[in-house]
């Protein structure tokens, strides 16, 4: 069975004109236990609300949305927020760590809302957690004293301290330069597998999508399936003209579009 | 369980982060609970001060005062005293005093004055909360004495130039057979400009000072009872004596003590109470203005937090929580300060009644109002930017 599946998702918003956007078409998707998932796509094209939507953070005009099979749509606030706590990580691309916390203190925060020995451990969980990103001697440091990078990966730490069943990183390197966001990328892939975690990746980075067993494309609300060959760098530009829905429903027959030194 | 801890921590958390912008809106609320718990407890200490000055005047609760006479004729004077003595002796009344007004010649550097003279018993000084600024009060054994003892006031010690009681000072005092008196006590003058005055025992007064028969009233007898046994006291004392006096003899029975008479002005408490609330809710007012910046500005972490599996309610308590613990440590600091103050601020010249002799402790009551004042203050200004906190969706919020 299916950790996630999302059944015909659409997600419509009224504007102030009174007239309505549809920012997701029918999204159908399913994911499987410890899968590693990239969506591409360009900005504006509802990949984050897709993402939200899939963390319990925003909820679908309609279609149905299953975890472990359970109908999200019949759970009440409450317990979509228990779910999102127990089951999610999230990474931003902004990192967003809590300002004026220290490193410990961020990671610290999600298991302020766990339960019995994970919430009295959370000293020690965190700690841990914070070396396993290479931290280990960082932890009293504040984000503003931290780089980019170092600063992702406290924000890795903290998605991950929970050990969640879905980790979903919304432009993961995105603030990152290349290498960083590279080296950034290959922990969160390892820590996923380590823990079986399915890893569902946003980016505008086909390099970063490329690491992925399966890859997506979101175009205007539509989500397709594509591949994308290993590689180093690419732009979206790759990816020509958005495509229908009609055209890439067999990933066999979506365009594959290989790493351009390595074709070379 | 957890749940709970989990957001006292994160409230903790946040006060810690911000202790400053918390510091800066706290102060008004610590002020103002301090002005509020320092005015309930100068109000009960005010209040204690006040009725100790009408103790002193008329006697503690419950006081009854007797005083019996003749419309016929002159009442034995030494019958009456018996029959009162009698009486405190048959019902072991350890709180009793006979107390006669006269007047008596006493020899001064600058001539013999005429000295009002209360002649008393010993239980008196504890009835009238007399407490002599220098020496004693009169105690069971003065009675044994060659020489009487006598208690001044600062006048008669002044006019008769002594400075204090370190000589040992006598006077000479009485009619045809002067008596040389020892000052075994000084109480403070009760107004500027007081005129020498004095307390003599009443057994002493008998033996050396007798006044003329003719003139002589019976003296007054004063008791001190629980006043829980007041209204079987009264019965008693009009029974006892109305029999003991005869058919001619008027007794007249009535209770002294300011009974039922509200020592402190409930105005005034209200006036300043009232002042103390509004000062409260101006301390709350910056509060709930600065909570709600704040909160506007914590947007995106609350945003974060939901992330983490923050509920709306979760939200909602850990904002309201952060305001109540950080205004019930305010209110704790305003209760301290407010205690601190009282205790050390020269609260008798203040109040300009005199020395209190019973200092109440500081009221528990005071410190609980403030306490829960600081509360309610909390759980309001919480309110507002909990509610705000709470609206914000999620998705806007990590967006913010």
């Amino acid at each position: 069975m299916s950790l996630l599946e999302l059944h015909g998702i659409t997600r419509t918003v009224r504007l102030p004109d009174d007239s309505r956007l549809d920012i997701l078409r029918g999204v159908d998707l399913s994911v499987g236990a410890g899968e590693h998932i990239s969506i591409v796509g360009r900005s504006g094209t509802g990949k984050s609300t897709l993402l939200n939507i899939l963390g319990l953070l925003d909820a679908p005009t309609d279609g149905e949305y299953l975890l472990d099979g359970t109908p999200i749509g019949r759970l009440g606030n409450r317990r979509r927020a228990r779910r999102r706590g127990d089951d999610f990580g999230f990474v931003f691309q902004q990192f967003n760590l809590l300002p004026g916390r220290t490193a410990l203190e961020n990671v610290i925060a999600p298991l302020l809302y766990a339960r019995g020995r994970t919430f009295w451990r959370r000293h020690s969980i965190a700690t841990s957690m914070l070396a396993r990103v290479g931290l280990g001697d960082r932890l009293e440091s504040k984000p503003e004293q931290l780089s980019g990078g170092e600063q992702q990966r406290v924000a890795i730490a903290r998605a991950l301290v929970r050990t969640p069943r879905v980790i979903l990183a919304d432009e993961p390197t995105g603030a990152l330069d290349v290498d960083t966001g590279a080296e950034i990328m290959t922990m969160l892939d390892e820590i996923a597998s380590d823990t079986g975690a399915v890893l569902i990746a946003i980016t505008h980075d086909l390099a970063v999508a490329a690491r992925a067993s399966r890859h997506y494309r979101l175009g205007e609300g539509v989500l397709t399936p594509i591949t994308i060959a290993p590689r180093t760098a690419g732009t979206l530009a790759e990816l020509g003209d958005p495509l229908t829905a009609t055209d890439v429903v067999d990933p066999e027959a979506a365009p594959v579009l290989a790493d351009a030194e390595a074709s070379a | 369980m957890t749940g709970f801890v989990g957001a006292l921590v994160e409230a903790w958390g946040e006060l810690r982060i911000h202790r400053l912008r918390v510091l800066l809106s706290l102060i008004g609320v610590a002020v103002a609970v301090a002005a509020m718990t320092g005015v309930t407890a100068l109000g009960d200490i005010t209040r204690q001060a006040q009725s100790e000055l009408m103790e002193a005047q008329s006697g503690r609760p419950a006081t009854f005062r007797v005083d019996a006479w003749s419309e016929t004729g002159t009442l034995d004077a030494t019958a009456t005293t018996t029959a009162f003595r009698d009486f405190v002796t048959r019902y072991e009344i350890e709180q009793a005093s006979l107390v006669t007004y006269a007047s008596m010649p006493v020899r001064m550097p600058t001539g013999t004055w005429e000295v009002q003279v209360q002649a008393v018993d010993p239980p008196y000084g504890a009835m009238h909360r007399i407490a002599p600024v220098h020496g004693s009060w009169f105690t069971a054994a003065d009675a044994d004495r060659f020489a009487p003892a006598l208690v001044v006031n600062e006048a008669f010690l002044r006019e008769l130039g002594v400075p204090d009681l370190t000589g040992r000072p006598t006077a000479l005092i009485g009619r045809d057979e002067p008596v040389r008196a020892t000052i075994i006590g000084v109480t403070a003058d009760l107004w500027e400009g007081a005129v020498p005055e004095a307390f003599i025992l009443s057994s002493a007064f008998e033996r050396w000072i007798p006044p003329s028969p003719e003139f002589f009233a019976p003296p007054a007898l004063e008791v001190w009872v629980p006043p829980e046994d007041a209204d079987v006291a009264e019965q008693f004392l009009n029974r006892d004596l109305t029999a003991a006096l005869g058919s001619s003899a008027q007794v007249q029975i009535y209770r002294q003590d300011a009974f039922g008479i509200e020592a402190f002005d409930q105005v005034f408490q209200l006036v300043v109470t009232g002042i103390g609330l509004l000062v409260l809710m101006l301390g709350a007012l910056s509060l709930v203005n600065i909570s709600l910046v704040t909160v506007r500005q914590r947007i995106r972490e609350i945003g974060i937090r939901r992330s983490f599996g923050a509920s709306s309610g979760r939200i909602f308590f850990s904002i309201m929580m952060e305001s109540l613990v950080a205004t019930v440590l305010a209110g704790a600091i305003g209760v301290a300060i407010a205690v601190v103050a009282v205790r050390n601020a020269p609260i008798e010249a203040l109040i300009g009644w005199g020395s209190i002799q019973d200092v109440p402790p500081f009221p528990i009551s005071a410190a609980v109002t403030g306490l829960v004042a600081a509360t309610v203050i909390g759980a309001l200004a919480g309110l507002l930017p909990a509610l705000v906190a709470v609206r914000v969706k999620p998705i806007d919020a990590i967006r913010y």
